[in-house]
């Protein structure tokens, strides 16, 4: 048959028998084909457990990720709120990103679960073939002397042999799977960390370039907030200001806001942030 | 005649399903020819649904080997082509 299904015996068969092929007499063939069986199941195990902790891991930075969304939704907001659209901006579009990353990441994750569940079921129906298997190979060494031992050798051997390929490819498409989610994980997390631009080493931990700016917008704030208070007082002092000195060492900032009370600009300024 | 569905199991196909099944196959292949990923999947969608509607699952403890092999339900079109070169789909 020239189909996909006669191309994919073909292979199998040939890659079955190429390890069967290995051991001299029969006995041995089934001996040899237990504990390669046996073998496969070992890497199965390792290979859930490999699938389990990748996605782990990516289930932790997807949790990352939730709080980016959350983080770059507020400094937008921040950074309208200053006045500053362009930064908002900026952050928002970050935010996009990160959110169409999450959602792919979602599915991914979905299709992972789902590919760990398969290899689950093939070690436990591995596992009751292998039984069977077993049973089955000692039954047919004992008879070895009839003349149809070899053909049901050769029939168990390759049965499980198939078995043994089948587990083998749902394994390494798992695996497959996990090392493509990796490198995905890897690149959002150089997108994570594209928000610190050109001056990551002078940034605190946790904080980026629009941390960065919206703090410079904060410190530019509280120097005109000091600034006006200054101009305040000075203009409030006028001729009485030797006594506006010698009491602001008594109390430092009391009585200049006492006197400055009644001017609008001090009162005001008091309540900008 | 016993087929094996990979990533599923084993299934004994009634002989009158048999040229259904064949026919399917061929639509497959030409689909993975033309590099249709809308036929490959649904040619190939319809030949897994004929071996689970007209098949009887074989248990876990028989080790009959089988007369055609499947790749997984669930493979590319992609995977499908590499099915026919080189190496194929299988880990050594």
């Amino acid at each position: 048959m020239a189909g996909l299904t006669g191309r994919m015996s073909t292979i199998v068969k040939a890659k079955v028998s190429k390890v069967l092929d290995r051991a001299e007499d029969p006995a041995e063939t089934l001996d040899y084909s237990y504990s390669k069986q046996l073998e496969l199941l070992q890497n199965v195990k390792k290979g859930i457990a490999d699938v389990v902790t990748s996605k782990k891991r990516l289930q932790l930075q997807e949790a990352q990720m939730q709080q980016q969304v959350v983080k770059l939704d507020t400094q937008a907001r921040q950074a309208l709120a200053a006045n500053r659209e362009d930064l908002a901006r900026v952050a928002l579009e970050r935010k996009q990103s990160v959110q169409t990353e999450l959602q792919s990441m979602d599915s991914q994750i979905a299709e992972l679960e789902a590919q760990q569940q398969k290899l689950i079921d093939s070690e436990a129906a591995m596992r009751a073939k292998l039984e069977a298997f077993r049973t089955k190979k000692e039954v047919i060494k004992a008879q070895y002397s009839a003349a149809e031992a070899q053909v049901r050798i050769s029939e168990a051997a390759t049965g499980v042999g198939e078995q043994m390929a089948d587990v083998g490819l749902a394994m390494q498409r798992a695996l497959d799977k996990t090392e493509n989610m990796k490198a995905r994980a890897a690149a959002v997390g150089e997108l994570e960390d594209s928000g610190t631009f050109d001056d990551l080493t002078q940034l605190g931990p946790g904080k980026d370039d629009i941390d960065r700016q919206l703090e410079a917008i904060g410190a530019g704030g509280a120097v005109d907030d000091e600034l006006s208070k200054m101009k305040a007082e000075l203009g409030a002092g006028g001729a009485s200001a030797p006594a506006a000195i010698e009491a602001s060492t008594g109390a430092t900032t009391a009585p200049a806001e006492a006197d400055a009370a009644p001017g609008e600009e001090a009162g005001g300024s008091g309540d900008t942030p | 005649m016993i087929v094996r569905i990979f990533s599923d199991g084993q299934y004994r196909i009634p002989a009158d399903a048999q040229a259904r099944l064949h026919e399917l196959d061929i639509a497959t292949v030409n689909a993975i020819d033309a590099g249709d990923e809308a036929s490959f999947s649904s040619s190939y969608k319809a030949l897994v649904e004929l071996i689970h509607t007209n098949g009887e699952r074989l248990a876990d403890e028989e080790l009959e080997p089988s007369d055609l092999m499947l790749p997984p339900a669930d493979i590319t079109l992609e995977e499908a082509r590499e099915e026919f070169t080189g190496e194929g789909l299988l880990p050594d």
